[in-house]
This record gives C-alpha cells, structure tokens and sequence, in this order.
C-alpha cells in the first residue's frame, strides 16, 4: 500500500509540475491543482497508512495507540483542502479576468514573438 | 496576574477579524462608517500592540516576567491545544504591522478605497493574517496565517483592477500557491518525523531523533526555508516581486511593505526554536543543525540576492520598480546577517528591519503621489495639441475630483499646499537617505551598526572572508541605489517637462510625512531602540525561556 501511495502521489507531483511549467494558464491552473492533490495525500501519509481503523479512542478501552489511526493529518489535510479549493477558485477568476483584459492565455499576458 | 491582560495576545487576531466582518456587511453607501470601523480598529491594534510590547519588557516584572507570553486558545495546554506567543520580537512586529497598516489606511482614503470596492475589508483581513504570523506558536497555523494574509493581498493587488495588475497578480499569486505547497510538505514532513507541530515543543522532539529521521527534519526544514524564503523575496524565488510591487497601487504597495518580513521572521523564530535543538538535546545531536534552517546556505543566498537586487537598482527605469528592488536589497542583507549567525549583528540587523520597513512603506506612497503629479502632461512634442482630451476615468488628473463610485461622497476635497513640490522634494531626499542608508538617518545608524560589526567579526577571524564579502556587498548595495535613486529624482523633480504644481492632500502626504518623522525618531532614538533590540535579540539566541513558557502554559482563564 505504501509504495502504492508513493507512486501516485510522484506520478500526481511529476504531471503537476510539468504542466506548471506550460505556457498557458489553463495548463497552469491544472498543474497547481494536481500538485495540490499530490501535496494532500502526502499529508494523509505522514499520519501512517493504515485501514479500517478510526481515529477516535473509545473511552471505556485500554488506550492502543497501535490500533488507532492518528487524526491530525486528517485535521490537516482537510484544512489545506479547503484553503486550496478557496485560492484555486481565486485563481481560477483572475485567470479569466487575465484572458478578458490582455485577450490570450498566455501566463505572460501576450503572446511570444 | 489581572485576568485582562491575559487575553490581550488574542486581541490582535480577533479585532480585524470582526471589523472585516462588520465592514463586509456595511453597504457601499455607508462609507463614513466603514471607514470608522477600520479606523478603530487599526488604532486599537496599535494601542494593544504597544501594550503587549511594554509588557514582554521589565516595566511589568509581574505579568510575564521572562518576557514571554503564551495565551492558549480555548484552555488546551500547549504542545495538544493552540497556543499564541507574545515575546518582544512578536510585540515590536505587532507595533510595526500597526503603524504601517495605519499609514496605507489614510492614503487610501485620498481616493484609492474607491477605485474597487471591499478595500477596507481586505486590509483589515490582511493586518488579521499578518499580526496571527507573528503570533502563532504552531506550525500549521502559521500555515493558515499565511494563507489569510496572502488571499487578502491577492484582493488588495487587484484592487482596482487593470490590464498591468491582472497580468503580474496571476505570477504572484501562481507562485505563492507553490510557496504555500511547499510549506505543507514541509509542515506535513515535520509532523510525519516528530509528532508535533508545537514550535516550542520541537527543539526537544528534533534532539531525540534518530540519525535516518533527523535527515528527514533537517530535509523538512529546508523545504520550509524555501517557502519563507519566497515570502522574503530571496533570490532566486523573488522575480515575482518588483513587478507585483510596481503594479500594486500605492497604499497597497505600502502595506505590502512589511509582508515580505513575514517570511525573515518566519525564518528567524524557527531557525532561533530549531537551532536550538542540541542545546537541548540528550545526549548529543545527531548532526550540528545551524540556526538557519540551511546549515549556512542562508548566507549565500543572502549574497546572491543582494546582488540580484543591485544590478536591478541599476537597470530599473521605473520609480516603483527601483524601490521593489531595494525590498530585495534589504530582504538580502538580512539574509545575509542571519546566515553568518554572529550575536552581536541580530539586533543591528533587527533595527535596520524596523526602519526599512517604514522606509519603503514611505516611499511607495510617495511614488503614489509623484507619478499621479507627474503623469498629466504627457511629454509628446510631436503629437497635436487636441490630439487627447484629459480621459476622466484614470486617476485624478490635476487633482480634478473624480469619484469612481459615483454616490461616494466628496469628503476630500483637493488641497493645494503651495509648498507642494518643496515638500514632496524634500520627502524623497529623506526617503533616498534611509533608504540608502546615507546618513544621517536611521538607514545609515543600522548599515553603520552592522558593518561595524561584521568589521570586528572579520579581524577578530582575519581567515574566513564572509564577513568582508557582506561589507563590499553592502556598501555596494548603498552605492547603486545612491546612484539610481539620484538619477531618476532629478528626471522628477528638475526636468522641464514637470512643470505643473502638483496638488496634494493631507490624506496622501499625511502618512509619508508621519512615516518619515518616525524614522527620525527611530534616529534621534537610536541609542535606547538599539539597546531594546540587543535585549530582544539576546531572547532570540536564548530560545529556553520560549519553550519553556510555552510549555508550562496554563488554560487561559
């Protein structure tokens, strides 16, 4: 499971960042969008990889902290899914305003000679 | 303990967060009161920051008597629950968010807060982000500080939106979203190895760690480094910044001044917290981690980036553009400062921070003010005299009352001082000398200070050439810009083409000339304000007092 993850969370990272290196900022966008979900599983990660086990510690059991997941990287990774979905939506209005107002799609606001 | 006082750590948070709220809810029709609830706001955040400061100092020995408060939010003790910490680095960045949040309020309200609306809000949630930066004891709130401060400056780039700002608000805003990507990973990373996102309870954790998982942190760290070093404008992540800061209107641009010393503070709690570590540490560290979070690279890419920024000084053509460089010349000798991690040059480098930000905060509105002055007359020798009628959207030309929004009232009506062009000449000498560091202002009083330093450093080590590289750097640095700011200055204020007496308000030249007398007194002050900031550069070097208050933090009833 672990190497699984790995994997997609490097073929996610490798996408994101070669599609945030185009020209165009539809491809950036995509690009940032990708990176994000790479960068949340990566998160999710760190709590340790572990199925089926809840993160929350009955009250009237011996406290095994082996057989519980750890919630604060579920804390955090919905944190940062919020505050991503909020900046790309922003993103996403300025990138529309940027092809409105300079007439390309060009991250440069004109296109190459 | 006067129970009060405990709660005043939270105040700086809070305060903007609901004067936001309150501003977003008033109507456009509503100005005068909207912008009475910024205003009180912004005044009360001053009056707290100040208090908070004077109580991190010994004239209140029994309220926090190491000169470190934690305030844990909602009663958890501290490595579990939230906590923020007020130490006299947190209190004077406080006072500086303050004061420089109250001068960009003031300009805007010449006409700026007009030209797009919500600009209230956004400064307010902008000062809410920043004061929670300097605050916060935790790592991933500090990530959350982060993000509210930028999506606010994201607003408050496009503030009255046009082609130029559209263009460089997507870079800035495309580059600080991957900033804010490798701040998680690095966040996420630190947590993965030590199990806490407590800044005072990683120094400890960091110690104990095993040889394969403190390669982890140290990897962790340097990922962080990365992301404050993009705040900070180091190079080779700060080609975004002259270009935003350029685009950016003028009382925006003054309030970015003290965002990208967000970033230099960032790095210099961790680095004070991290570097700490085998202080602490049983039975020895693992490996020498250095107090920049980058075993000594800060150095170089404080050299680097005082470079970048020199020959950009030199090259710019544009007022705006040269003045975002010289942020990248100040980011890079702090930097610099704090990459060769000598004692005695913290408090110097704390002081020219001070200054610097009030400095460039100054001179962007100043910038707003000339190029509106200057723009009118366009210098077309050849084009016919009827060619252009004056186009009555763009800005106020002549100080001819234009009000975008068209049911605003015209409170402010255009003054013409008579001194108008003596004293905006006089306030850019004033702003080229602190910004250079000529004397005899504060800019010269902290270069003085640390090159004096560096001096002693690099004789008392004749072998090592940092510290003499950091001198040629920075006189360098000083020179270049003397030269630039001397050239385009005389373009302004002597060329024949900018002949028409510009119209000022005391709205505009308020804040600049209130900016610039506090960076006299900065200098007849010196003295005092130097020993202040060798005190609270000594709490830095001793990072103990922090944790352990943090630490032993009681519920904050």
């Amino acid at each position: 499971m672990e190497a699984f993850l790995a994997i997609a969370i490097g073929i996610l990272s490798g996408s994101g960042i070669w599609l945030l290196l185009r020209p165009r900022t539809f491809q950036v966008i995509v690009g940032l969008a990708l990176l994000s979900y790479a960068v949340n599983l990566f998160i999710f990660g760190t709590g340790r990889l572990r199925s089926g086990q809840a993160p929350i510690i009955a009250a009237d059991s011996p406290v095994v902290v082996a057989g519980v997941a750890d919630p604060v990287p579920q804390a955090l990774v919905l944190t940062a899914i919020v505050i991503g979905f909020a900046t790309t939506a922003l993103l996403l209005v300025v990138l529309l305003a940027a092809r409105g107002v300079t007439g390309t799609d060009h991250v440069d606001g004109r296109e190459p000679q | 303990m006067s129970p009060w006082f405990q709660h005043l750590p939270v105040v700086p948070v809070v305060l903007p967060l609901i004067a936001a709220a309150t501003i977003l809810l008033l109507t456009e029709r509503t100005r005068s009161l909207r912008i009475a609830v910024g205003f009180f706001s912004i005044v009360v955040q001053l009056l707290v920051a100040i208090e908070l400061l004077a109580l991190t100092t010994e004239a209140f020995p029994d309220i926090w008597p190491q000169g470190v408060g934690a305030y844990a939010l909602g009663g958890w003790p501290a490595p579990f629950g939230i906590v923020l910490v007020i130490d006299r680095l947190a209190g004077l960045m406080l006072i500086l968010t303050a004061v420089v949040g109250l001068a960009a309020f003031f300009n805007a309200l010449a006409y700026q807060d007009r030209v797009g609306p919500h600009f209230h809000a956004l400064l307010q949630f902008l000062l809410m982000g920043v004061n929670g930066a300097f605050l916060t004891g935790d790592l991933f709130n500090l990530f959350v500080f982060f993000e509210i401060l930028l999506a606010a400056s994201y607003g408050l780039l496009l503030h009255g939106s046009n082609a130029q700002r559209v263009r460089s608000g997507l870079h800035y805003i495309v580059v600080n979203l991957v900033g804010s990507l490798l701040f998680l990973v690095g966040v996420a990373l630190i947590y993965g190895v030590t199990g806490t996102l407590n800044m005072a309870d990683l120094p400890a954790r960091a110690a104990g760690l095993s040889v394969a998982d403190r390669a982890l942190f140290d990897t962790a760290a340097a990922i962080l480094g990365v992301a404050f070093l993009t705040k900070a404008g180091g190079w080779p992540l700060n080609f975004w910044l002259p270009g935003t800061y350029a685009a950016a209107s003028a009382s925006v641009a003054a309030a970015f001044a003290i965002l990208t010393k967000v970033g230099i503070y960032a790095l210099l709690r961790l680095g004070s917290l991290i570097g700490s570590a085998d202080a602490l540490g049983q039975a020895g560290g693992t490996a020498l981690l250095r107090p920049d979070l980058f075993h000594g690279g800060l150095y170089y890419v404080g050299i680097a980036t005082m470079g970048f920024g020199i020959f950009g000084i030199l090259a710019a053509q544009q007022l705006a553009r040269l003045v975002g460089y010289s942020v990248i010349v100040s980011s890079g000798l702090l930097l610099t400062v704090m990459g060769l991690d000598h004692a005695p040059l913290l408090a110097p480098a704390l002081f020219y921070l001070v200054g610097s930000v009030l400095a460039t905060s100054a001179f962007f509105m100043l910038i707003g003010m000339t190029e509106r002055a200057w723009r009118v007359p366009a210098p077309q020798p050849a084009a016919p005299a009827d060619a252009l009628p004056l186009v009555a959207g763009d800005y106020v030309p002549f100080g001819v009352r234009h009000s975008p929004a068209p049911h605003a009232p015209d409170d402010a009506v255009g003054v013409a001082i008579p001194a108008a062009k003596a004293f905006m000449g006089l306030m850019f000498a004033f702003c080229v000398l602190l910004v250079t560091g000529s004397p005899p202002l504060s800019g010269f009083v902290a270069k003085f200070a640390i090159l004096s330093g560096a001096i002693r450093l690099a004789s008392a080590a004749p072998s090592t050439p940092a510290p003499w590289l950091l001198v040629i750097v920075t006189i360098a640095a000083g020179l270049a810009s003397l030269i630039a700011l001397t050239r385009i200055g005389m373009r302004l204020f002597w060329s024949v083409t900018g002949r028409n007496t510009p119209r000022l308000r005391m709205l505009e030249a308020g804040p600049v000339a209130m900016l610039v007398l506090l960076c006299i007194a900065l200098t007849a002050a010196a003295g005092p304000a130097m020993g202040f900031l060798e005190d609270t550069a000594g709490s830095l070097r001793a990072p103990r007092v922090y944790v352990d208050t943090v630490l032993a933090a009681e519920d904050g009833t």
